[in-house]
């Protein structure tokens, strides 16, 4: 599977993931989020930004309990809980803001 | 960690005694600690033999072009998973100080890890 | 002969073997997990001095690097890239893969 994002074409998998991580930017995930009819705010900025440095930092993407917490720990607890996140990625805040933020599907999501 | 309608909190004892890299064992051992993290049960790692070096500092795998996931055992204490132990006589053996590894751990004797492995509900070994 | 080395000594006695069959002439290339028979302060330091006072010992430093024992390495063992494993391979007038 692909993406066209700015005219270059950009391989995903089966469920959409980046196949290359490196291939990521704002647009590619402006064209994920539209494709979902998913327009994105600066609060769901926030969250991807956050998921790239924890990928950074870790090496992984967090579960999603994992990402709540630390959300919490960074941004406050009106944002670190399930409520909030959900409303944001109504697809799983884990699943499809990984997806928005080029990484891969956290270990252990289904 | 409460009682919840899934039955009582067990303990789980991964050991890992392979190196990384020349062996998925590692990696593996690794991602089952992660995924099974979800299910909050009493979990400790125990590092022995060349499974000592998995968590040694400094790990550069680009020349090898494989996934450096030495920085991922960072991550486990934001998985509650904080029982780190390394065997003392695996370590001197290799020529390694606490200092060196990468994550907090705590360094126990061969017999104090036999004691552990003797005290836990079920063992994973990798 | 260059003997190449993939197990760490550690956990298998390969390199053990590789050095009690060495003969004149032959060389020990360390490669994966064979590295770990290059470092200082081991179980197994002692035996591949001996070895290297009389056989040329390489180790594979992309490998080295990987597992974060590029300050470990005994002194007098020389770390050569992915060319330099290719040179000693043409250099010595066979391989033996102790696995």
């Amino acid at each position: 599977m692909s993406i066209t994002v700015a005219g270059k074409t950009i391989e995903t998998d089966e469920e959409g993931y980046l196949a290359n991580r490196t291939d990521w930017s704002e647009e590619v995930a402006k064209e994920m989020a539209k494709a979902d009819n998913c327009d994105l705010s600066q609060n769901h900025w926030e969250v991807l930004n956050f998921l790239r440095e924890y990928y950074d930092e870790y090496q992984i993407a967090p579960a999603v309990r994992v990402l709540t917490k630390a959300i919490g720990k960074k941004l406050g607890p009106d944002k670190g809980n399930s409520k909030y996140l959900y409303e944001l990625f109504p697809y799983g805040p884990a699943k499809q803001a990984c997806k928005y933020a080029g990484l891969p599907k956290p270990t252990g999501c289904v | 960690m409460e009682e919840d309608a899934g039955g009582k909190v067990k303990k789980f004892l991964y050991i890992n005694r392979k190196a990384p890299y020349g062996t998925i064992y590692a990696l593996e051992s690794l991602e089952v600690v992660l995924i099974s993290a979800a299910f909050d049960q009493d979990v400790s790692l125990a590092f022995l033999d060349d499974g000592v070096y998995q968590i040694v500092k400094g790990q550069h795998t680009k020349p090898i072009d494989v996934k450096n996931f030495s920085p991922t055992y960072r991550a486990l204490e934001g998985y509650d998973i904080e029982k780190l132990y390394v065997e003392k006589e695996s370590m001197e053996a290799r020529g390694l100080k606490e200092e060196d590894f990468i994550v907090p751990v705590k360094v126990i004797d061969t017999a104090d890890m036999a004691e552990l492995m003797e005290s836990q509900d079920v063992i994973m070994s990798f | 002969m260059l003997h190449t080395v993939n197990k760490s000594p550690t956990e298998r006695n390969a390199l053990e073997s590789c050095l009690k069959h060495l003969k004149k002439g032959s060389a020990v290339l360390l490669i994966e997990d064979g590295v770990y028979g290059a470092l200082r302060g081991t179980a197994s330091t002692k035996m591949v001095e001996q070895a290297l006072k009389i056989h040329p010992i390489y180790a594979l430093s992309p490998d080295i690097e990987a597992r974060g024992m590029q300050d470990r390495v005994i002194e007098g063992i020389k770390l050569v890239d992915y060319n330099g494993f290719v040179d000693l391979a043409v250099e010595y007038p066979g391989v033996q893969a102790w696995l």
